[in-house]
C-alpha cells in the first residue's frame, strides 16, 4: 500500500474528496459550508504530488456523507475531483463530480451592475455552460478564476 | 401562442416575431385592436420619453389606460425600497407592466415576483426587446428580414438596443457587421449568443470597407461618459459620424435607422433624404407595441 493510499483511506466513516485541483481545498470547504465549527474531524492535505494533476489536494471529512448534489458544485473549481464515501474504513461508493446544469448561491455575479448585486431578495443563480458559467439574470459569462467569485458566506 | 413576459429577444422564436410584425401591420392598416378594461403599469427607474410615451399611446389606442409610477431617479432607487417590492406593489394596480431599470437582469428578476405579463423596457446595458420589434418592423417594411446585410454602428458594448437587435437577427438570414471603436465592441455574452444562434460575428473598427455592402445602417449613440477624456471621445465620435460624404459609396437603397434620441452622430442634412427612416421607425413603436400588448394579454387571460 502506498503512502498516498494510506493518507486517503484511514477514516472510519465519512467522505474523502480526492483529486482536488491543487490549492483549492479551502474553496471546496467554503462551497460546502464547512468551517470546522460543526465539530467533525477534518483533515486536509494540500499540494500533494499527483501523476495526473501535478499537484492535488485531498480532503477527509469524518462522519459526514456528502450527497452527489452537494459535490457536483465542486466541479466548477475542481473538475477532476473524486468522491469516496467511507463506512467502516471501506470505500463503499466512489464517484466523479459531474457538472450540474445550474448552481445557486455558490457564486456571485462579477458584473457590478447586475441586479443580484444590489440588495434585492434574490439568490445569485448561474447556468453552467460547457466552458464557464452564466448569470441567469444579467447573462454575464464567467470562465476564468471562478474561485474568486465565490459568494461570501452569509 | 402563450407568452407571458418579454425579457430578451433571445427567447422569441422566429414565428413569434413574425406573428407580432404581421399583427402590427394589420393594426397599422386600420384593423380593430381592442382590449377593454386594460391597465398598463409603467415603472421607469431611468429617464425615458419615447419608450414610455409609445407604450402609453399603444395602451390608450387599445382602449386601455396607464398607471405610471412616475419618474424615479436612479439614485433614489439605491436607498429606497427594493425592486422586488416595487413590482409587487404595482402589480396590484395593473394588468401588465413595463419596467425600465439601470441594472442588468432587473426585468428577469422582476418576473419572479409578479404574475402579470412583464415587458423589459430596458435593463441597464442589457436588453430592450420591444425596441427591437419596431426596428425589425421598419427593416421588414423597406427591405425584408432575410437576405439582409446590416451594419450596426456605435456603442455596441453598452447599447442594449444593439444587443437585442443582433440577437433577434440570428433568427433570420441576415449578415451582420459590427462597427465600433475597440473599447466599445460587443460584450462576450452577446458574442456567445450570436455564435449560438449560428451567426458569424464580423467586427470592424471602420465602416469604409463594408459600407457599400449594406442594406441597413443602424446607428447608435456613443456617449461621452464611456471615455476617459474629452479628446479621445471627440476623435472617436467624429470618426463614426454619418454625413453625405461618408455615404458617398453606399448603395442607393441603403436606409439609416437609429433608436433615438440622437445627439450629433447623424448630420441633420441626412434627415431630408430617403435614407432617413429613424422618425418613421420611432412612429412604428405604437402599432408594434399594440400588437405586443395584445399578444401578452391574450396569453394571460
Ligand atoms: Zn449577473
Amino acid at each position: 500500500m502506498t503512502e498516498h493510499e494510506l493518507r486517503v483511506s484511514k477514516i472510519e466513516n465519512g467522505t474523502v474528496i480526492d483529486h482536488v485541483t491543487g490549492g483549492q481545498s479551502l474553496n471546496v470547504l467554503s462551497i460546502l459550508g464547512i468551517d470546522g465549527t460543526e465539530g467533525s474531524v477534518l483533515s486536509i492535505a494540500m499540494n500533494v504530488p499527483s501523476g495526473r494533476l501535478g499537484r492535488k489536494d485531498i480532503l477527509k471529512i469524518e462522519d459526514r456523507e456528502l450527497s452527489q448534489e452537494e459535490v457536483d458544485v465542486l466541479s466548477l473549481i475542481a473538475p477532476e475531483a473524486t468522491i469516496n464515501i467511507v463506512r467502516d474504513f471501506e470505500v463503499i461508493e466512489k464517484s466523479r463530480v459531474e457538472r450540474p446544469s445550474h448552481v445557486r448561491g455558490i457564486l456571485s455575479c462579477p458584473n457590478h451592475s447586475c441586479i443580484t448585486s444590489s440588495g434585492e431578495p434574490v439568490t445569485p443563480k448561474f447556468d453552467v455552460l460547457p466552458t464557464g458559467v452564466r448569470c441567469a439574470y444579467c447573462g454575464t459569462i464567467l470562465r476564468e478564476n471562478l474561485a474568486e467569485h465565490l459568494a461570501k458566506p452569509s | 401562442m402563450d407568452r407571458r413576459h418579454l425579457i430578451t429577444t433571445g427567447e422569441l422564436s422566429r414565428a413569434e416575431i413574425e406573428a407580432i410584425l404581421a399583427r402590427a401591420t394589420e393594426i397599422d392598416e386600420g384593423a380593430d385592436a381592442d382590449i377593454s378594461d386594460f391597465l398598463l403599469g409603467l415603472l421607469f427607474f431611468e429617464p425615458s420619453t419615447r419608450t414610455r410615451l409609445s407604450f402609453e399611446a399603444a395602451a390608450k389606442r387599445l382602449g386601455g389606460d396607464v398607471v405610471d409610477l412616475g419618474a424615479v431617479e436612479a439614485s433614489s432607487v439605491e436607498k429606497g425600497e427594493t425592486l422586488a417590492d416595487s413590482v409587487r406593489v404595482l402589480e396590484g394596480y395593473c394588468d401588465a407592466m413595463v419596467l425600465r431599470h439601470p441594472r442588468e437582469g432587473a426585468a428577469r428578476m422582476a418576473t419572479e415576483f409578479v404574475n402579470i405579463p412583464l415587458i423589459n423596457g430596458g435593463d441597464g446595458a442589457g436588453h430592450h426587446p420591444s425596441q427591437t420589434l419596431l426596428d425589425l418592423y421598419t427593416i421588414q417594411k423597406h427591405h425584408g428580414l432575410d437576405g439582409l446585410t446590416i451594419g450596426i454602428l456605435g456603442d455596441l458594448k453598452y447599447g442594449r438596443t444593439v444587443h437585442s437587435l443582433a440577437t433577434a437577427l440570428t433568427k433570420f438570414d441576415a449578415d451582420q457587421h459590427f462597427i465600433s471603436p475597440e473599447s466599445l465592441r460587443l460584450p462576450r455574452d452577446i458574442r456567445f449568443d450570436l455564435h449560438e444562434g449560428g451567426a458569424t460575428v464580423r467586427e470592424h473598427t471602420s465602416m469604409e470597407a463594408i459600407l457599400p455592402l449594406l442594406d441597413v445602417l443602424y446607428v447608435t449613440r456613443i456617449q461621452r461618459e464611456r471615455f476617459p477624456d474629452e479628446n479621445e471621445y471627440r476623435s472617436v465620435a467624429g470618426q463614426y459620424r454619418i454625413d453625405e460624404a461618408v455615404l458617398a459609396d453606399a448603395s442607393d437603397d441603403l436606409i439609416i435607422l437609429h433608436p433615438l434620441p440622437r445627439v450629433d452622430e447623424i448630420d441633420p442634412a441626412i434627415d431630408e433624404t430617403d435614407r432617413a427612416k429613424y422618425f418613421e421607425q420611432s412612429h412604428n413603436g405604437v402599432p408594434v407595441r399594440m400588437a405586443l400588448l395584445e399578444l401578452l394579454m391574450e396569453g394571460s387571460r
